[in-house]
Protein backbone atom coordinates (compact mmCIF):
# COMPACT_ATOMS: atom_id res chain seq x y z
CA UNK A 1 0.00 0.00 0.00
CA UNK A 2 2.69 2.40 -1.00
CA UNK A 3 0.28 5.19 -1.68
CA UNK A 4 -1.86 4.88 1.40
CA UNK A 5 1.08 5.04 3.77
CA UNK A 6 2.24 8.38 2.41
CA UNK A 7 0.75 11.84 2.44
CA UNK A 8 -1.47 12.59 -0.51
CA UNK A 9 0.08 12.58 -3.92
CA UNK A 10 -0.68 16.20 -4.21
CA UNK A 11 1.37 17.18 -1.21
CA UNK A 12 4.21 15.09 -2.57
CA UNK A 13 3.82 16.71 -5.94
CA UNK A 14 3.58 20.11 -4.37
CA UNK A 15 6.72 19.59 -2.32
CA UNK A 16 8.73 18.42 -5.27
CA UNK A 17 11.11 21.36 -5.35
CA UNK A 18 12.14 21.71 -8.95
CA UNK A 19 11.45 20.00 -12.20
CA UNK A 20 14.43 19.06 -14.28
CA UNK A 21 14.31 22.28 -16.23
CA UNK A 22 13.73 24.44 -13.17
CA UNK A 23 10.37 25.34 -14.58
CA UNK A 24 8.16 25.59 -11.59
CA UNK A 25 8.53 25.38 -7.90
CA UNK A 26 5.07 26.31 -6.91
CA UNK A 27 3.35 25.14 -3.81
CA UNK A 28 0.52 27.60 -3.80
CA UNK A 29 -0.21 30.35 -1.34
CA UNK A 30 1.20 33.83 -1.49
CA UNK A 31 4.70 32.83 -0.40
CA UNK A 32 4.92 30.66 -3.47
CA UNK A 33 4.44 33.61 -5.74
CA UNK A 34 7.99 34.90 -5.42
CA UNK A 35 9.36 31.45 -6.07
CA UNK A 36 7.02 31.10 -8.99
CA UNK A 37 8.20 34.29 -10.58
CA UNK A 38 11.83 33.53 -9.85
CA UNK A 39 11.51 30.12 -11.41
CA UNK A 40 9.67 31.36 -14.45
CA UNK A 41 11.38 34.61 -15.15
CA UNK A 42 14.17 33.44 -17.40
CA UNK A 43 12.54 34.26 -20.70
CA UNK A 44 13.23 37.97 -20.54
CA UNK A 45 16.42 37.66 -22.56
CA UNK A 46 14.23 36.04 -25.17
CA UNK A 47 16.84 34.06 -27.02
CA UNK A 48 14.04 31.96 -28.34
CA UNK A 49 15.17 28.76 -29.94
CA UNK A 50 13.87 28.14 -33.40
CA UNK A 51 12.93 24.67 -32.25
CA UNK A 52 10.55 26.02 -29.63
CA UNK A 53 7.00 25.05 -30.35
CA UNK A 54 4.64 27.68 -31.55
CA UNK A 55 5.28 31.16 -32.73
CA UNK A 56 6.07 30.87 -36.35
CA UNK A 57 4.96 34.42 -36.98
CA UNK A 58 1.27 33.55 -37.22
CA UNK A 59 -1.30 35.90 -35.80
CA UNK A 60 -2.32 35.08 -32.25
CA UNK A 61 -5.10 37.65 -31.95
CA UNK A 62 -3.31 39.07 -28.92
CA UNK A 63 -1.23 41.65 -30.80
CA UNK A 64 -3.25 44.55 -29.45
CA UNK A 65 -2.04 43.59 -25.95
CA UNK A 66 1.61 43.69 -26.96
CA UNK A 67 4.15 41.83 -29.04
CA UNK A 68 4.77 38.10 -28.81
CA UNK A 69 4.72 36.52 -25.37
CA UNK A 70 4.07 39.85 -23.64
CA UNK A 71 0.91 40.28 -25.71
CA UNK A 72 -0.24 36.77 -24.85
CA UNK A 73 0.47 37.30 -21.16
CA UNK A 74 -1.40 40.63 -21.17
CA UNK A 75 -4.34 38.99 -22.89
CA UNK A 76 -4.32 36.31 -20.18
CA UNK A 77 -3.98 39.01 -17.54
CA UNK A 78 -7.08 40.77 -18.86
CA UNK A 79 -9.05 37.54 -18.58
CA UNK A 80 -7.74 36.91 -15.08
CA UNK A 81 -8.70 40.43 -14.02
CA UNK A 82 -12.17 39.72 -15.31
CA UNK A 83 -12.45 36.41 -13.45
CA UNK A 84 -11.15 37.97 -10.23
CA UNK A 85 -13.65 40.82 -10.42
CA UNK A 86 -16.43 38.38 -11.18
CA UNK A 87 -15.77 36.25 -8.10
CA UNK A 88 -15.41 39.35 -5.92
CA UNK A 89 -18.82 40.55 -7.08
CA UNK A 90 -20.34 37.10 -6.55
CA UNK A 91 -19.01 36.92 -2.98
CA UNK A 92 -20.47 40.39 -2.28
CA UNK A 93 -23.80 39.50 -3.87
CA UNK A 94 -24.77 37.31 -0.91
CA UNK A 95 -26.25 34.72 -3.25
CA UNK A 96 -24.07 31.94 -1.85
CA UNK A 97 -23.50 30.41 1.54
CA UNK A 98 -21.64 27.48 3.05
CA UNK A 99 -19.52 25.22 0.91
CA UNK A 100 -20.52 26.87 -2.38
CA UNK A 101 -19.39 30.23 -1.03
CA UNK A 102 -16.14 28.67 0.16
CA UNK A 103 -15.53 27.27 -3.31
CA UNK A 104 -16.22 30.65 -4.92
CA UNK A 105 -13.89 32.40 -2.49
CA UNK A 106 -11.18 29.82 -3.14
CA UNK A 107 -11.45 30.11 -6.91
CA UNK A 108 -11.52 33.89 -6.68
CA UNK A 109 -8.36 33.96 -4.59
CA UNK A 110 -6.64 31.70 -7.12
CA UNK A 111 -7.61 34.02 -9.96
CA UNK A 112 -6.17 36.91 -7.95
CA UNK A 113 -2.93 34.96 -7.65
CA UNK A 114 -2.91 34.49 -11.40
CA UNK A 115 -3.31 38.25 -11.81
CA UNK A 116 -0.32 38.87 -9.54
CA UNK A 117 1.84 36.28 -11.27
CA UNK A 118 1.02 37.47 -14.77
CA UNK A 119 1.57 41.12 -13.82
CA UNK A 120 4.98 40.24 -12.41
CA UNK A 121 5.77 38.24 -15.47
CA UNK A 122 4.94 40.98 -17.94
CA UNK A 123 7.09 43.39 -15.94
CA UNK A 124 10.00 40.94 -15.83
CA UNK A 125 9.87 40.70 -19.59
CA UNK A 126 10.08 44.46 -19.86
CA UNK A 127 6.44 44.86 -20.84
CA UNK A 128 3.69 47.05 -19.45
CA UNK A 129 0.95 45.10 -17.70
CA UNK A 130 -2.51 45.50 -19.22
CA UNK A 131 -4.80 47.75 -17.17
CA UNK A 132 -7.57 46.31 -15.05
CA UNK A 133 -10.78 46.52 -17.05
CA UNK A 134 -13.99 47.90 -15.53
CA UNK A 135 -16.46 45.06 -15.38
CA UNK A 136 -20.11 44.41 -14.71
CA UNK A 137 -21.80 41.04 -14.39
CA UNK A 138 -25.45 40.05 -14.26
CA UNK A 139 -25.90 38.54 -10.79
CA UNK A 140 -29.54 37.53 -10.64
CA UNK A 141 -29.78 34.09 -9.09
CA UNK A 142 -27.40 31.52 -7.67
CA UNK A 143 -28.15 29.22 -10.58
CA UNK A 144 -27.49 31.82 -13.29
CA UNK A 145 -24.33 32.96 -11.52
CA UNK A 146 -22.99 29.41 -11.34
CA UNK A 147 -23.76 29.02 -15.00
CA UNK A 148 -21.91 32.21 -15.83
CA UNK A 149 -19.00 31.08 -13.66
CA UNK A 150 -18.84 27.77 -15.53
CA UNK A 151 -19.01 29.57 -18.87
CA UNK A 152 -16.21 31.93 -17.90
CA UNK A 153 -13.98 29.15 -16.53
CA UNK A 154 -14.50 26.84 -19.50
CA UNK A 155 -13.74 29.76 -21.77
CA UNK A 156 -10.67 30.68 -19.74
CA UNK A 157 -9.29 27.15 -19.97
CA UNK A 158 -9.93 27.13 -23.73
CA UNK A 159 -8.24 30.53 -24.04
CA UNK A 160 -5.01 29.29 -22.40
CA UNK A 161 -5.11 26.16 -24.50
CA UNK A 162 -5.52 28.28 -27.63
CA UNK A 163 -2.46 30.38 -26.84
CA UNK A 164 -0.10 27.71 -25.49
CA UNK A 165 1.26 26.75 -28.93
CA UNK A 166 1.87 30.45 -29.72
CA UNK A 167 4.09 31.01 -26.70
CA UNK A 168 7.77 31.23 -27.52
CA UNK A 169 9.57 31.21 -24.19
CA UNK A 170 9.67 27.81 -22.46
CA UNK A 171 9.33 29.40 -19.02
CA UNK A 172 6.37 31.48 -20.13
CA UNK A 173 4.83 28.33 -21.54
CA UNK A 174 5.42 26.47 -18.29
CA UNK A 175 3.71 29.25 -16.36
CA UNK A 176 0.76 29.37 -18.74
CA UNK A 177 0.35 25.61 -18.51
CA UNK A 178 0.39 25.64 -14.73
CA UNK A 179 -2.45 28.17 -14.82
CA UNK A 180 -4.24 26.45 -17.70
CA UNK A 181 -4.80 23.22 -15.79
CA UNK A 182 -6.09 25.11 -12.76
CA UNK A 183 -8.66 26.84 -14.98
CA UNK A 184 -9.58 23.36 -16.22
CA UNK A 185 -10.05 22.22 -12.62
CA UNK A 186 -12.28 25.22 -11.86
CA UNK A 187 -14.34 24.54 -14.98
CA UNK A 188 -14.84 20.88 -14.09
CA UNK A 189 -15.79 21.66 -10.49
CA UNK A 190 -18.39 24.22 -11.59
CA UNK A 191 -19.75 21.85 -14.22
CA UNK A 192 -20.09 19.23 -11.49
CA UNK A 193 -22.04 21.67 -9.28
CA UNK A 194 -24.36 22.28 -12.23
CA UNK A 195 -24.77 18.59 -12.99
CA UNK A 196 -23.07 19.04 -16.36
CA UNK A 197 -20.37 16.93 -17.96
CA UNK A 198 -16.91 17.62 -16.57
CA UNK A 199 -15.52 17.15 -20.06
CA UNK A 200 -17.90 18.95 -22.42
CA UNK A 201 -15.50 18.50 -25.36
CA UNK A 202 -14.92 14.82 -24.62
CA UNK A 203 -11.44 13.34 -24.17
CA UNK A 204 -9.71 16.26 -25.90
CA UNK A 205 -10.34 19.81 -24.73
CA UNK A 206 -10.92 22.30 -27.51
CA UNK A 207 -8.91 25.54 -27.74
CA UNK A 208 -10.44 28.96 -28.32
CA UNK A 209 -8.83 31.76 -30.27
CA UNK A 210 -8.40 35.25 -28.84
CA UNK A 211 -10.99 36.79 -31.11
CA UNK A 212 -13.70 34.37 -30.02
CA UNK A 213 -12.79 34.72 -26.34
CA UNK A 214 -12.69 38.52 -26.39
CA UNK A 215 -16.02 38.65 -28.14
CA UNK A 216 -17.55 36.41 -25.48
CA UNK A 217 -16.35 38.54 -22.58
CA UNK A 218 -17.11 41.87 -24.27
CA UNK A 219 -20.56 42.19 -22.68
CA UNK A 220 -18.96 42.20 -19.21
CA UNK A 221 -16.38 44.90 -19.92
CA UNK A 222 -17.77 48.38 -19.43
CA UNK A 223 -14.60 50.41 -19.69
CA UNK B 1 3.60 11.56 -49.46
CA UNK B 2 4.89 14.07 -51.99
CA UNK B 3 7.83 14.72 -49.69
CA UNK B 4 8.75 11.09 -49.74
CA UNK B 5 8.76 10.88 -53.49
CA UNK B 6 10.71 14.08 -53.78
CA UNK B 7 13.23 13.10 -51.15
CA UNK B 8 13.72 9.46 -51.96
CA UNK B 9 16.89 9.78 -54.11
CA UNK B 10 18.52 12.17 -51.61
CA UNK B 11 17.56 9.97 -48.73
CA UNK B 12 19.45 7.02 -50.12
CA UNK B 13 22.61 9.09 -50.18
CA UNK B 14 22.26 10.47 -46.68
CA UNK B 15 23.98 8.71 -43.87
CA UNK B 16 21.30 7.78 -41.36
CA UNK B 17 21.76 6.26 -37.93
CA UNK B 18 21.10 2.53 -37.77
CA UNK B 19 18.21 2.81 -35.37
CA UNK B 20 16.44 5.42 -37.45
CA UNK B 21 14.44 2.87 -39.39
CA UNK B 22 11.42 3.32 -37.22
CA UNK B 23 11.37 7.04 -37.85
CA UNK B 24 9.31 7.94 -40.87
CA UNK B 25 10.01 10.81 -43.21
CA UNK B 26 6.87 12.52 -42.07
CA UNK B 27 8.65 13.83 -39.02
CA UNK B 28 8.24 17.58 -39.05
CA UNK B 29 11.88 18.34 -38.39
CA UNK B 30 13.11 15.82 -40.88
CA UNK B 31 10.72 17.13 -43.48
CA UNK B 32 12.39 20.51 -43.39
CA UNK B 33 15.80 18.95 -43.67
CA UNK B 34 14.79 16.89 -46.64
CA UNK B 35 13.27 19.88 -48.35
CA UNK B 36 16.57 21.66 -47.80
CA UNK B 37 18.34 18.60 -49.12
CA UNK B 38 16.42 18.82 -52.33
CA UNK B 39 17.72 22.34 -52.80
CA UNK B 40 21.23 22.27 -51.40
CA UNK B 41 22.14 18.67 -51.97
CA UNK B 42 22.19 15.66 -49.72
CA UNK B 43 25.75 16.05 -48.48
CA UNK B 44 25.10 19.42 -46.91
CA UNK B 45 22.12 18.29 -44.87
CA UNK B 46 23.44 14.86 -43.92
CA UNK B 47 24.66 15.86 -40.46
CA UNK B 48 21.51 17.88 -39.82
CA UNK B 49 19.28 14.93 -40.58
CA UNK B 50 21.28 12.83 -38.18
CA UNK B 51 20.74 15.41 -35.45
CA UNK B 52 17.07 15.79 -36.26
CA UNK B 53 16.55 12.06 -35.97
CA UNK B 54 18.36 11.96 -32.67
CA UNK B 55 16.19 14.80 -31.37
CA UNK B 56 12.99 13.20 -32.54
CA UNK B 57 13.97 9.98 -30.81
CA UNK B 58 14.77 11.54 -27.48
CA UNK B 59 12.45 14.49 -28.01
CA UNK B 60 8.78 14.47 -28.93
CA UNK B 61 8.54 10.73 -29.49
CA UNK B 62 10.20 10.12 -26.15
CA UNK B 63 7.81 12.50 -24.40
CA UNK B 64 4.82 10.97 -26.13
CA UNK B 65 5.89 7.47 -25.13
CA UNK B 66 6.30 8.65 -21.57
CA UNK B 67 2.77 10.08 -21.71
CA UNK B 68 1.51 6.88 -23.30
CA UNK B 69 2.84 4.86 -20.39
CA UNK B 70 0.86 7.04 -17.98
CA UNK B 71 -2.28 6.78 -20.09
CA UNK B 72 -1.92 2.99 -20.24
CA UNK B 73 -1.79 3.00 -16.47
CA UNK B 74 -4.84 5.24 -16.08
CA UNK B 75 -6.78 3.40 -18.73
CA UNK B 76 -6.14 0.01 -17.11
CA UNK B 77 -6.93 1.45 -13.70
CA UNK B 78 -10.35 2.84 -14.64
CA UNK B 79 -11.27 -0.12 -16.84
CA UNK B 80 -10.65 -2.40 -13.89
CA UNK B 81 -12.41 -0.01 -11.51
CA UNK B 82 -15.68 -0.40 -13.41
CA UNK B 83 -16.10 -3.75 -11.69
CA UNK B 84 -13.78 -3.32 -8.72
CA UNK B 85 -14.32 0.13 -7.17
CA UNK B 86 -17.77 -0.66 -5.82
CA UNK B 87 -19.07 2.58 -7.26
CA UNK B 88 -22.66 3.58 -7.89
CA UNK B 89 -24.56 6.64 -9.06
CA UNK B 90 -22.51 9.70 -9.97
CA UNK B 91 -19.19 8.03 -9.23
CA UNK B 92 -20.05 5.11 -11.47
CA UNK B 93 -20.79 7.35 -14.43
CA UNK B 94 -17.69 9.42 -13.65
CA UNK B 95 -15.57 6.26 -13.82
CA UNK B 96 -17.13 5.38 -17.17
CA UNK B 97 -16.43 8.87 -18.52
CA UNK B 98 -12.83 8.88 -17.34
CA UNK B 99 -12.22 5.31 -18.58
CA UNK B 100 -13.43 6.38 -22.02
CA UNK B 101 -11.23 9.51 -22.01
CA UNK B 102 -8.10 7.63 -20.96
CA UNK B 103 -8.69 4.98 -23.60
CA UNK B 104 -9.02 7.71 -26.24
CA UNK B 105 -5.80 9.30 -24.97
CA UNK B 106 -4.01 5.97 -25.42
CA UNK B 107 -5.32 5.74 -28.97
CA UNK B 108 -4.40 9.32 -29.86
CA UNK B 109 -0.89 9.08 -28.42
CA UNK B 110 -0.26 5.78 -30.16
CA UNK B 111 -1.34 7.29 -33.47
CA UNK B 112 0.74 10.43 -32.99
CA UNK B 113 3.86 8.43 -32.16
CA UNK B 114 3.39 6.36 -35.29
CA UNK B 115 2.81 9.47 -37.37
CA UNK B 116 6.10 10.88 -36.11
CA UNK B 117 7.75 7.65 -37.17
CA UNK B 118 8.31 6.42 -33.63
CA UNK B 119 7.47 3.12 -32.07
CA UNK B 120 4.78 3.17 -29.38
CA UNK B 121 5.89 1.52 -26.15
CA UNK B 122 4.21 -1.74 -25.24
CA UNK B 123 1.55 -1.67 -22.55
CA UNK B 124 3.00 -2.74 -19.22
CA UNK B 125 1.15 -5.02 -16.81
CA UNK B 126 -0.21 -3.23 -13.79
CA UNK B 127 -1.14 -4.05 -10.26
CA UNK B 128 -3.28 -1.63 -8.26
CA UNK B 129 -3.22 -2.29 -4.55
CA UNK B 130 -6.43 -0.85 -3.17
CA UNK B 131 -9.66 -2.01 -1.68
CA UNK B 132 -13.07 -0.41 -1.65
CA UNK B 133 -14.38 2.82 -3.05
CA UNK B 134 -12.29 4.92 -0.66
CA UNK B 135 -9.10 3.16 -1.70
CA UNK B 136 -10.00 3.61 -5.33
CA UNK B 137 -10.64 7.35 -4.96
CA UNK B 138 -7.38 7.89 -3.15
CA UNK B 139 -5.38 6.14 -5.85
CA UNK B 140 -7.37 7.87 -8.61
CA UNK B 141 -6.45 11.23 -7.07
CA UNK B 142 -2.79 10.26 -7.07
CA UNK B 143 -2.87 9.23 -10.71
CA UNK B 144 -4.78 12.26 -11.97
CA UNK B 145 -2.70 14.82 -10.08
CA UNK B 146 0.49 13.06 -11.15
CA UNK B 147 -0.78 13.01 -14.72
CA UNK B 148 -1.44 16.76 -14.73
CA UNK B 149 2.00 17.50 -13.30
CA UNK B 150 3.65 15.08 -15.72
CA UNK B 151 2.16 16.76 -18.78
CA UNK B 152 2.84 20.23 -17.39
CA UNK B 153 6.46 19.25 -16.76
CA UNK B 154 7.03 17.67 -20.15
CA UNK B 155 5.06 20.01 -22.42
CA UNK B 156 7.55 22.92 -22.52
CA UNK B 157 10.09 20.51 -23.99
CA UNK B 158 7.86 19.54 -26.88
CA UNK B 159 9.17 20.79 -30.19
CA UNK B 160 6.37 20.31 -32.72
CA UNK B 161 3.47 22.71 -32.39
CA UNK B 162 0.91 20.03 -33.23
CA UNK B 163 2.25 17.75 -30.52
CA UNK B 164 2.08 20.58 -27.99
CA UNK B 165 -1.52 21.27 -28.96
CA UNK B 166 -2.40 17.62 -28.43
CA UNK B 167 -0.63 17.47 -25.07
CA UNK B 168 -2.38 20.66 -23.95
CA UNK B 169 -5.75 19.34 -24.91
CA UNK B 170 -5.09 16.12 -22.97
CA UNK B 171 -3.68 17.77 -19.85
CA UNK B 172 -6.75 19.97 -19.51
CA UNK B 173 -8.90 16.85 -19.51
CA UNK B 174 -6.64 15.25 -16.90
CA UNK B 175 -7.05 18.36 -14.76
CA UNK B 176 -10.82 18.10 -15.13
CA UNK B 177 -10.67 14.47 -14.04
CA UNK B 178 -8.51 15.44 -11.08
CA UNK B 179 -11.04 18.06 -9.97
CA UNK B 180 -13.99 15.71 -10.32
CA UNK B 181 -12.24 12.94 -8.41
CA UNK B 182 -11.28 15.44 -5.69
CA UNK B 183 -14.92 16.46 -5.27
CA UNK B 184 -15.86 12.78 -4.89
CA UNK B 185 -13.09 12.53 -2.29
CA UNK B 186 -14.41 15.53 -0.38
CA UNK B 187 -11.20 17.37 -1.23
CA UNK B 188 -10.43 20.70 -2.90
CA UNK B 189 -10.89 20.43 -6.66
CA UNK B 190 -8.24 23.08 -7.27
CA UNK B 191 -6.05 23.08 -4.16
CA UNK B 192 -3.40 25.47 -5.49
CA UNK B 193 -3.40 28.41 -7.91
CA UNK B 194 -0.55 26.95 -9.97
CA UNK B 195 -0.44 23.26 -10.78
CA UNK B 196 3.08 22.06 -10.11
CA UNK B 197 5.24 20.51 -12.82
CA UNK B 198 6.94 17.21 -12.27
CA UNK B 199 10.00 15.80 -14.01
CA UNK B 200 9.78 12.57 -15.97
CA UNK B 201 12.07 10.83 -13.50
CA UNK B 202 9.86 11.82 -10.55
CA UNK B 203 6.72 10.69 -12.34
CA UNK B 204 8.19 7.35 -13.29
CA UNK B 205 9.28 6.83 -9.72
CA UNK B 206 5.76 7.59 -8.52
CA UNK B 207 4.10 5.10 -10.86
CA UNK B 208 6.78 2.40 -10.67
CA UNK B 209 5.16 0.58 -7.74
CA UNK B 210 2.11 -0.11 -9.90
CA UNK B 211 4.00 -1.64 -12.83
CA UNK B 212 4.52 -5.37 -12.56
Amino acid sequence: MAVESKPSALSRVASDPVSRRKLLAVTGGSTALAAFLAACGSDSDSTTSTMTAGGGGGATGTEKFGKGDVGILNYALTLEYLETAFYEDVVKSGLFKGSDLATIRKFGSEEAEHVKALTGFVKQMGGKPAPKPKTEFPLKSAKSVLELAATVENLGAAAYLGQAPNIKGPSTLAAALSIHSVEGRHAAALNTLLGKSIVPDGAFAKPAGAEEVLKSVEPFIVG
Amino acid sequence: MSDQILAQPELAAIQIDEDSEDLSRSDVILKGALAAGAIYGAVAVGPFVGRALAMAESGDVGILNFALTLEYLESAFYEEAKSRAGASGDLKSLINTIARDEEEHVGALTETIKKLGGKPVAEPKFDFPYSGTGGFLKLAQTFEDTGVSAYNGAAPQIKAKEVLEAAGSIVQVEARHAAAIALQNGAEPAPVAFDPALSEAKVLKAVEPFIK
